[in-house]
């Protein structure tokens, strides 16, 4: 992929700032700095109006009503939907569920396909860099069936042996589940050739794209991927939605994990009918709001261009990796080279304890994240209890890494 | 809120120079103290004489600056106590963090500088980490009927 600058293509950081009513508060006194999108992005205006229009004109149940704002909150309901399967170029929209977010997204295949297609002695290939939520349903579909759980050999930067990954493969190998973009490392994982050689052995793959698709141009069909997980509120969107993307025959073959309205066909007494995706696998009213916020998220994103984001958080993560690693004392983790990684950057300053640095951070206004990041295997490997963790997105300048710069030695000069 | 507020000069030279660190020969209470959350661990040893006072204390950990200097402050207000003035510190720092109460602030000595904590609320946990793991501790060994324990406390 040619990645342009963000200078030729002209990401205008300042009116993409101005499109974000938060970024102008100010945080004990100081102007924000927000650096923990990986936890969760801001929100830009546009976004913000699509939620209030929603409940201010017509808001409605949709798909049971046969009056005009339940038409058309339905249709404005499947418009995110198309939106969002256009986003990511999946085939139909039905391939795009709705879920409450990634967590919830893998839930579903965990339940709705694992029970159905795993068994005692089979076999889920996994990372040591997982998020939990792409590790403990795996570990409970085990404890459920019997099945076992294996890791692909990385290094601690997070790069995958992919030799030793093809060798993996055995009969009873019955998925893949592997982040697409590491939310410690920023590692980005290769998606196309992890699916490719899991297809020869006609095993599918789930991409936890949590962090990924928020980033980088993301194409469900290109990867050749069989089920796809993310979440909206890490990419401009609301919280409470997120979605499951997942190839149409074996979402078709999935059972429904919520029973309830809106997923059946016929009901009777002792049984039911399911109706058909995407609904057999959203049952009960719904996040209405949350899918159309979504959509002008991903309207918005597209406006700007995927490929600008990209390139703007590359250039960004290229000045911060350089600036960080000349600080004395400071050690950085995941990958050395920007080209490997996204704009997640986890560190620790001298043996100062990540929470103090988070909290002399925060006092100089720069929100970003300390702990175990939802990753306690990965910090294990890192020799950590817990690491600081800035993490960009579209609207940050080299002025706010400055800024970051600035308050970690200040930090280190405090603690020393 | 400012920093001063968190990180008192009394704080610091705890965190910098912590008192009484490192393993007890003979304690006969034995506490491991760890908060998942954020991966503070703080271990404990005793020696409660039959007297029923605690004639030695000692800790060691790793974890933030707050965690560390709480615990090397705590070993200090309770070495030389009798159990029932150990339990009234206890108290003592554990109103003053968790309720806002005012603590007796000689019986709590170097304990009333973590009171700034209480300012920066995800921060309260890493004070009362060791106090929450003596505390267990000190039940334990009345319900052992003064028996040597040695017990984990995970905070919740
Ligand atoms: C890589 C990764 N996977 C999964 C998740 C879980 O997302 P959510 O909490 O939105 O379900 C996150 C977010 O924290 C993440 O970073």
């Amino acid at each position: 992929m040619v990645v342009p600058t963000s200078a030729a293509a002209g990401l205008d950081a300042a009116a993409v700032r101005a499109d974000f009513p938060v970024l102008a508060e100010q945080v004990h006194e100081r102007p924000l700095v927000y650096l923990d999108n990986a936890a969760t992005s801001q929100k830009p205006r546009a976004v913000i109006d699509a939620l209030r229009t929603y409940y201010e004109t017509y808001n409605a149940n949709i798909h049971r009503g046969l009056h005009a704002l339940s038409e058309r909150a339905t249709a404005e309901y499947e418009d995110a939907r198309a939106r969002v399967a256009r986003f990511i170029n999946a085939a139909h929209p039905h391939e795009v569920i709705f879920t409450r977010g990634t967590t919830e997204a893998i839930n579903l295949v965990a339940r709705g396909w694992g029970d159905e297609n795993v068994g005692e002695g089979d076999e889920i290939l996994l990372t040591e860099m997982e998020h939990h939520s792409n590790l403990v349903p795996w570990q409970m579909l085990a404890q459920r069936t019997g099945a076992s759980l294996r890791y692909i050999p990385m290094d601690v930067e997070g790069r995958i042996d992919l030799q030793a990954y093809a060798r993996m493969f055995r009969p009873r190998t019955r998925l893949v589940a592997v982040t697409h973009m590491s939310n410690v490392l920023g590692t980005i994982t290769p998606a196309a050739e992890l699916i490719e050689i899991a297809h020869q052995h006609d095993v599918p793959v789930l991409l936890d794209a949590a962090q990924s698709i928020p980033h980088l141009p993301v194409d469900v069909q290109a990867l050749d991927a069989d089920f796809v997980a993310f979440s909206g509120h890490k990419m401009l969107g609301p919280t409470g939605i997120g979605v499951l993307y997942g190839r149409e025959a074996l979402l078709d073959a999935m059972e429904p994990l919520f029973g309830g309205g809106s997923m059946i066909r016929v009901v009777e007494l002792h049984q039911s009918t399911w109706t058909a995706l995407p609904y057999k696998l959203e049952g009960g009213t719904p996040n209405i709001a949350g899918a159309i916020g979504l959509g002008a998220a991903v309207d918005y994103l597209q406006t700007v261009g995927m490929p600008e984001v990209t390139a703007h958080e590359h250039e960004l993560t290229e000045y911060a990796l350089n600036l960080l690693s000349d600080l004395d004392g400071v050690r950085l983790f995941g990958p050395k080279d920007a080209r490997d990684r996204g704009g997640v950057i986890s560190f620790y300053v001298g043996d100062v304890h990540p929470h103090d640095v988070g909290t002399l951070l925060d006092a100089d206004g720069i929100a970003v994240r300390a702990g175990h990041h939802c990753a306690q295997p990965l910090m294990r490997k890192l020799g950590v209890a817990a690491t600081a963790r800035a993490s960009l997105y579209l609207y940050n300048t080299a002025a706010e890494v400055d800024c970051l710069a600035d308050g970690i030695a200040r930090a280190k000069a405090f603690f020393e | 809120m400012t920093l001063e507020d968190l990180y008192r000069e009394v704080i610091m030279d705890h965190y910098r120079r912590p008192r009484n660190r490192g393993a007890l020969d003979d304690a006969n209470v034995v506490m491991e103290g760890v908060n998942p959350l954020c991966g503070d661990e703080i271990k404990l040893w005793l020696n409660i004489d039959d007297a029923g006072v605690i004639t030695g204390a000692s800790f060691d950990g790793h974890g933030c600056s707050i965690s560390q200097s709480s615990a090397s402050i705590m070993t200090e207000a309770v070495i030389g106590k009798p159990l029932a003035d150990a339990h009234a510190v206890i108290a003592d720092f554990r109103g003053m963090m968790l309720d806002g109460d005012a603590p007796d602030e000689l019986r709590l000595g170097d304990g009333v500088a973590l009171e700034g904590v209480r300012k920066f609320p995800v921060r309260i946990k890493c004070a009362v980490l060791s106090w929450n793991t003596l505390k267990l501790g000190l039940d334990e060994h009345a319900a052992a009927g003064g028996q040597r324990v040695e017990l984990q406390h995970s905070e919740s």
